[in-house]
């Protein structure tokens, strides 16, 4: 099995919260290794201390490779550098979008609270929107309201 | 903290801060999974971190009080979470630096997370602090309830000395500075007084000398672990 194919498989592995975007377009996958014929070791960032989806991601990946033939798969836990929401390509901030999820935005700095206002509407792209609370429907979410549509959503924060 | 925390789950004043809360309970325990993972692995005996969670007795918690007292009302929450925060904010800026990589990783992870904590309660305490006269009295009666119990996070337990001598951890002395003079611009902004400092001398961290409110806690938290002993998710 080649490196290619590892990484086409952990492609279909789905963030269970975000539910269009792999595991490899959040960054969370940092590399493979073949370390021998049928070995496997897979560097992983988890996102948030606190995510409760980092569990079940990793159970998936075991079973994944498992089922395409790999029969050692080491997960090994990469915390540094901590993950970072800079590292989405814009393919992944597109389909964020598509799943009505508001992107990580440019003004909004790092570790700053999400902006009160203006987060573009993933629905209909108005900038006429409000922060109803930094803390949204799981730890990297803040939730909005837009006044043009009138329709609350996800924002994904910058982390 | 997380545990705590999570007693807001469902009955916190809005659904706002009930979410709010949740998460950041959640960061809490994801943090002490990441300690706890390291102690694993260079602890003495063998052991598994639901040991070290969950079946410890009290004497054998080294948490600081202010963690440990009851959440009461929201007020009495956010001012425990507003003197924790920043205290954890600046000790985990400091340890992001430590010597031992495996420490300043976990700490980079959670310094991004407590950011937030900080803010939270900081933005909470100014609006109830220089709200309506109720708020303000409810605000200010919280922070004299708990404010004694935060100066053990700066008081050095044997392990704090030894850490601090090996170059792992800062000095509290620096800590408290900085905690200090922004815990004191804050009150300042929300027309709070800071409370005077009173009994300081308690022991948790140093001796696992705890309040009596610290059994009952536990006895919520253990149950599982102690009623189904190895029990896995």
């Amino acid at each position: 099995m080649t490196k290619e194919e590892i990484l086409d498989i952990l492609q279909q592995i789905k963030d269970p919260e975000i539910p269009n975007l792999s595991v490899i377009e959040l960054g969370m996958i940092r590399d493979v290794e073949l370390s021998a014929p049928n070995a496997v070791i897979v560097r992983f960032t988890p996102t948030y201390s606190g995510c409760p989806a980092t569990t079940l991601i990793k159970m998936e990946i075991l079973q994944r490779l498992k089922e395409a033939g790999v029969e050692h798969i080491e997960i090994v836990e990469q915390l540094s550098p901590p993950w970072t929401t800079e590292s989405f390509s814009p393919h992944a901030l597109e389909k964020l979008r598509q799943a009505g999820i508001a992107p990580p935005h440019p003004h909004h700095k790092r570790g700053e609270d999400p902006p009160a206002l203006g987060i573009p509407c993933p629905y209909c792209e108005s900038t006429d929107t409000k922060l109803l609370s930094a803390f949204g429907t799981t730890a990297c979410k803040a939730l909005y309201q837009c006044n043009s549509c009138g329709q609350p959503f996800d924002y994904f924060k910058c982390h | 903290m997380g545990q705590r925390l999570c007693e807001w789950t469902g009955v916190a004043p809005e659904l706002e801060i009930d979410l709010a809360l949740c998460n950041i309970a959640l960061d809490h325990l994801g943090q002490a999974n990441a300690w706890y993972e390291y102690l694993v692995e260079i602890y003495p005996q063998p052991t598994d971190v639901d040991q070290l969670a969950f079946c410890r007795d009290e004497h054998q918690y080294y948490n600081i009080t202010l963690v440990e007292l009851p959440n009461g009302d929201f007020a009495q929450t956010i001012a425990k979470m507003a003197l924790f925060s920043i205290f954890n904010y600046y000790l985990h800026d400091a340890l992001r630096q430590c010597s031992d990589a495996r420490i300043a990783a976990i700490a980079a992870r959670s310094y991004k997370e407590i950011q937030y904590h900080r803010r939270y309660a900081s933005n909470w305490l100014l609006r109830l602090g220089d709200g309506t006269d109720i708020s303000h009295k409810r605000m200010q009666k919280a922070l004299d309830i708990v404010w004694d119990h935060a100066f053990e996070a700066f008081t050095p337990s044997p392990a704090d000395r030894i850490m601090h001598q090996q170059g792992i951890a800062p000095d509290l002395e620096q800590i408290k500075a900085l905690w200090e003079d922004e815990v004191h611009q804050l009150l300042h902004k929300a027309t709070l007084s800071i409370p005077d400092t009173g009994f300081t001398g308690y022991r948790a961290k140093s001796d696992g000398v705890h309040t009596e409110h610290m059994g009952y806690l536990l006895a919520e938290m253990q149950y599982m672990q102690r009623r189904y002993p190895n029990l896995q998710w």
